[in-house]
């Protein structure tokens, strides 16, 4: 036996070789394997992107947090505090301010507009933390020494009304010191919905807006000016704030609360940048797969030669892995540059002012992530090296790699064990995780499956009548070496992600016009006195509007459910109920009959109480009855302004919550509530917008006190609403879209080499070169008006099954959006396949053989 | 001469369509130590699959394989690579250099496998031996096919093999070439005294070795011992 035996190898080639045979492999190839992951730079920056963000956003919180509250302590409730109560706030810190909220109708005289908005009377120096942000810049102090009004900016833009305009707010009116910019914890979604009006406190009962039956929200600010440990003050006072149902913030409650909702933000914007990475990544698979078909001749050199099995898949890794990581750093650049754009893209949602900084542990997280995705994605088709047999340098064979390969099988449980670990490290939640990879797992596969029908549908049903440069266009979507199913995937899922949006944003809104379609209500007015409803019935007649009566409420709290109370329930771990129900006021009423929009779905109605000793039956919507498992005949003991009263619950009912009527949670049958303090609130129909406007003009001169909710104004601030929130969700499903694309163009790079030689073939054969243009044009048509037909397909299933089973509606696509979508992405496909194709056909086929 | 490969009853079949299709029938041969051997025979006669089973580049279906002492036909395919490497040189048909390498790297691969250091010496060296020093950092497609064919041969002797296997070395050249080739490749062979297994169809390559074994269907039509035609000077380089 030889020394150099295989039995006693020699140490072989070292690590060192490995890399050198990977950078000899890469040098013709460097712009083609780049290419490949071109697909993850955007995934890589959505993701750092989103990270950086939520990095500086937790910093400025930290920083700001104080600016957040305005105060040491902010203590809200819903109502007075109790005299006890009132000594011990009132002996804390060494300054306080007052705050009253509530919503009510501003009147701006000279435009004659009115809009229903959210009022905050303001007693003292508040905010002792930032300030009112105002034009003019000295109005946020300025407008508590006289009778005036800061208010919302975007809503003295909408009525033209300037600075020195009068503004009518109850009885009073009051003039405009500033636009409002910014106060403490405000973001532009909360102004959007209810536009902030501040006055001074001692104007409040000049007003009359203070008596309102509605609810009134009273705040205390709170300042240290010594040092002191508030939160351990808070911490030891928390069991009698608990008792009075007090809401209690500090600078570092107000701290982990932000962080909470804006990592719940974050974490939702990344799961949508890491379905961008997947997609990315599915790009990957697939053109590393067409590398190591195009590879397997040099590999089985390379095994002849003496290379193991090991060596030659490591030789390729190691190239993937280095163009991952300079793919990932890339993504990591670009996405440090995008985030300096998110802070504005959020600006609506963001409560503080976010400094864009670079946050390197985003950047080496998402680098990681790259590394990682890039690998795991090309195991699949790298494992298959193994099998390439150095018998190839004498035959060409390519049955190898159609091997079936246990091992793959291994990488794709790594695959689907990382997506799941990831979302579980994003969403906090194992449940969630497993949900949200079962649910990536079946976009893919049915996108997948769709791709794999059409190929086998076109190639069962093939048009074999059609002309040469069809049928050769067509058959190109399903002969070796194509790229159907992972275009279809990847601009399909881009396009069905962006067309769900329009869809959802189109039913939601349609939800609301149908609400108050053909007769149904459209305009509620509440904050009525039992005094002013037959005035008010009068002022509506007089306008011509229904008016056949009002809806009496009364507020009341729920304190116990048979012998379970808010303390049992805080004490007791193992009750499934929600706390808030003891918390709560609950605005009920009385009746004796069911409305159209309820109806009984257990137990029986009563609608009468017939007085003495029999029992009281109120009615209990069905869902917040199962919810808290209340059952027909348990106790609830209600107490109604101070009085308990004992009910027994009679019927659970099934609420149409989607329509401008009053619904309401509990009803008491009539005999009952009759005496107690009330308000009453009156819906009707108005036809048309200006007899809406000239109403509501009139409503708030004769009853200032009465808000007034309509049709128009729903659906502007749902239409608001759905605008910045889909902007965002756009934004983020761009980058879905754009990765399909970069996706889509790698693959037609990639594909080039494939098509190429055929292409020169038919040149050769004497094709014209318009018609090698056509087939590769009609191909590509094809194969985004497949991708296109599949995501819209897919994004129409989903918006379906979201509006029959969420919004319980019928779904009526936007066909035009729809055809605009599919047009588009069909327009884009064509557009790159031909610019790619011109590649081939402008020049001579000698020279390309040559190159080939 | 101690024998450096020998066959006892090696088979080869494939399925194929349901089908078993023998290539290789109970061949059995034995070749000494710096002898000189061709394979001949038709299309389809198991010529090709012979010299892959001889080299290691496949297993056989049945019979035993022995070469420079080791039982391939026992080795699993990493452990045939490594025998590969230490052994055995190899010549292509179409040449079968490394596309992304240059002629220095593709020479140099088969001894950076084996570890050894200092390789760029040998390499530039067995380039020169070829007449390429001119050439040693052009790509395989800057090459013509003779230069690719003699990168090819100066690959082939860089770890100084016991055996060599040429598949068909001349048949994608011209006839100048070729012969150019053939007596490089003869004269290589000689003075590193290395055996040499031919596989062709070209009778005058075949007659420049000392012995032609004649496949066809699968097995040993003949086996005949010649007096080497080896002695032919190289030609002047086109």
């Amino acid at each position: 036996m030889n020394s150099d035996s295989p039995s006693h190898p020699r140490p072989g080639a070292p690590v060192a070789w490995l890399f050198k045979m990977a950078w000899r492999e890469s040098r013709r190839n460097r712009s083609r394997l780049f290419l490949f992951v071109s697909s993850i730079i955007l995934g890589i920056a959505a993701l750092v992107s989103i990270y950086s963000l939520g990095e500086n956003l937790q910093r400025e919180v930290d920083l700001q947090a104080a600016e957040l509250i305005g105060a040491d302590i902010a203590i809200n409730s819903n109502r007075d505090l109790s005299p006890d109560m009132q000594r011990l706030v009132d002996s804390l810190g060494d300054r306080q301010s007052s705050q009253r909220s509530f919503p009510s109708m501003a009147y701006f005289p000279a435009g004659g507009h009115v809009r229903l908005v959210q009022v905050r009377a303001l007693e003292g120096e508040f905010p002792y933390y930032g300030r009112l942000q105002t034009e003019p810049a000295e109005a946020g102090a300025s407008f508590r020494n006289h009778q005036a009004a800061l208010v919302d900016k975007s809503l003295l833009e909408r009525f033209q009304a300037h600075v020195g305009d009068t503004l009518r707010l109850g009885a009073l009116g009051f003039r405009i010191e500033g636009a409002l910019i910014a106060a403490p914890g405000q973001t532009g979604l909360t102004a959007a919905v209810a536009p902030l009006v501040y006055f001074p406190m001692r104007y409040l009962a000049a007003t009359g807006l203070d008596q309102k039956g509605s609810r009134i929200g009273q705040s205390r600010f709170i300042k240290f000016d010594q040092t002191a440990d508030i939160p351990e003050l808070v911490k030891g006072l928390e069991p009698r704030f608990e008792k009075e149902l007090l809401d209690v913030d500090t600078v570092e409650s107000q701290k982990e609360q932000t962080a909470r909702s804006f990592g719940d933000l974050t974490r939702f914007l990344s799961l949508v940048g890491f379905i961008a990475l997947l997609l990315g990544c599915i790009g990957v698979a697939s053109a590393v797969h067409i590398l190591i078909r195009e590879r397997i001749a040099t590999i089985a050199v390379l095994r002849c030669l003496g290379a193991t099995a090991l060596q030659a898949f490591l030789i390729q890794l190691i190239q993937i892995a280095t163009v991952g990581l300079l793919g990932s750093a890339i993504g990591a650049g670009l996405g440090t540059a995008l985030q300096q754009g998110m802070p504005l893209l959020l600006k609506d949602f963001l409560p503080v002012q976010v400094q864009s900084r670079i946050s390197w542990p985003s950047i080496g997280q998402g680098m990681l992530t790259g590394l990682l995705v890039s690998i795991l994605f090309a195991l699949a088709p790298l494992v298959s090296i193994r099998n390439i047999s150095p018998l190839h340098t004498l035959r060409v064979d390519r049955s190898d790699l159609a091997q079936k390969d246990k091992l793959r099988w291994l990488v794709y449980l790594l695959i689907a064990a990382f997506i799941l670990g990831f979302s579980a490290l994003q969403l906090k939640a194992w449940n969630k995780a497993v949900f949200f990879t079962l649910g990536v797992g079946a976009a893919f596969l049915l996108l997948s499956g769709t791709a794999i029908g059409l190929m086998r549908a076109v190639r069962r049903f093939f048009p074999n009548a059609w002309p040469y440069v069809w049928r050769q266009g067509l058959a190109n979507l399903y002969r070796p070496n194509n790229q159907t199913a992972v275009i279809i995937l990847s601009v399909g899922l881009g396009t069905a992600l962006i067309c769900t949006i329009i869809f959802i944003r189109g039913i939601l809104l349609e939800r609301v016009s149908l609400s108050a379609s053909g007769n149904q209500p459209n305009m509620v007015l509440f904050d009525i006195r039992s005094t002013q409803r037959e005035p008010l019935l009068a002022l509506a007649r007089s306008h011509g509007l229904p008016a056949t009566g009002t809806v009496p409420i009364v507020t009341v709290r729920l304190e116990a459910v048979n012998d379970i109370d808010a303390e049992a329930l805080a004490q007791d771990s193992t009750l499934d109920m929600q706390r808030w129900i003891f918390t709560r006021e609950y605005r009920v009423t009385f009746r004796d009959t069911l409305t159209p929009t309820e109806q009984v779905a257990k137990g029986s109605w009563s609608g009468r109480w017939e007085g003495g000793k029999a029992p009281i039956y109120v009615s209990v919507e069905k869902k917040l009855a199962d919810r808290n498992h209340i059952r027909i005949g348990d106790t609830l003991t209600f107490n109604v302004q101070g009085m308990r009263l004992q009910t027994l619950v009679g019927s659970l009912r099934k609420v149409e919550w989607n329509r401008v009527q009053t619904n309401f949670f509990v009803v008491f049958p009539v005999g009952v509530l009759e005496k107690a303090p009330q308000f009453h609130v009156f819906v009707t129909r108005v036809p048309d917008a200006p007899r809406s406007a000239a109403f509501q003009q009139a409503v708030v001169r004769d009853f200032p006190n009465i808000s007034v909710i309509d049709l128009g104004l729903v659906l502007s601030v749902v239409d608001t609403l759905l605008e910045k929130i889909s902007m965002v969700i756009r934004f983020m499903a761009m980058f879905c879209l754009c990765t399909g694309i970069v996706v889509l163009i790698a693959s037609v790079m990639i594909s080039r080499y494939q098509r190429m030689r055929e292409s020169v073939l038919l040149r050769t054969l004497g094709a014209h070169r318009r018609q090698v243009l056509a087939i590769n044009g009609l191909e590509y048509l094809f194969l985004g008006g497949l991708a296109a037909f599949a995501g819209v397909l897919i994004s129409m299933a989903g918006s379906w099954t979201l509006a029959h089973f969420v919004f319980e509606t019928t779904f009526r696509p936007d066909l035009l959006a729809a055809a605009e979508a599919f047009t588009a992405v069909c327009a884009l496909t064509v557009g790159i396949g031909l610019a790619n194709s011109r590649f081939v056909v402008n020049r001579p086929p000698l020279e390309i053989l040559r190159e080939d | 001469m101690p024998p450096i490969l020998s066959l006892d009853h090696v088979s080869k079949t494939y399925q194929s369509a349901g089908h078993r299709l023998t290539v290789l029938d109970a061949v059995s041969l034995t070749v000494e130590e710096g002898s000189t051997l061709a394979v001949v025979g038709p299309s389809g006669s198991g010529k090709t699959t012979l010299l892959g089973l001889c080299a290691g580049l496949d297993s056989a279906t049945e019979g035993r394989i022995e070469l420079n002492g080791v039982r391939l036909d026992t080795l699993d395919e990493d452990a045939r690579a490594r025998v590969r490497n230490l052994y055995i040189g190899f010549i292509f048909q179409n040449f079968q250099l490394l596309p992304t390498l240059t002629a220095l790297e593709n020479v140099m691969v088969p001894m950076e496998l084996r570890g050894e250091r200092q390789v760029w010496n040998r390499a530039l060296e067995l380039l020169d031996k070829v007449g390429l020093s001119e050439r040693v950092h052009h790509y395989p497609s800057q090459l013509s096919g003779g230069e690719q064919q003699r990168v090819s041969l100066a690959r082939a002797f860089s770890n100084k093999p016991r055996i060599l296997f040429a598949d068909e070395p001349t048949g994608n050249l011209d006839t100048e070439t070729s012969a150019r080739i053939e007596a490089l490749l003869f004269s290589l062979n000689q003075e590193a005294g290395t055996t040499l297994i031919v596989v062709t169809h070209n009778v005058e390559l075949a007659a420049r070795t000392g012995r032609i074994i004649r496949l066809k269907g699968g097995r040993i039509l003949s086996d005949e011992r010649t007096t080497p035609d080896c002695q032919q000077p190289i030609p002047p380089r086109t």
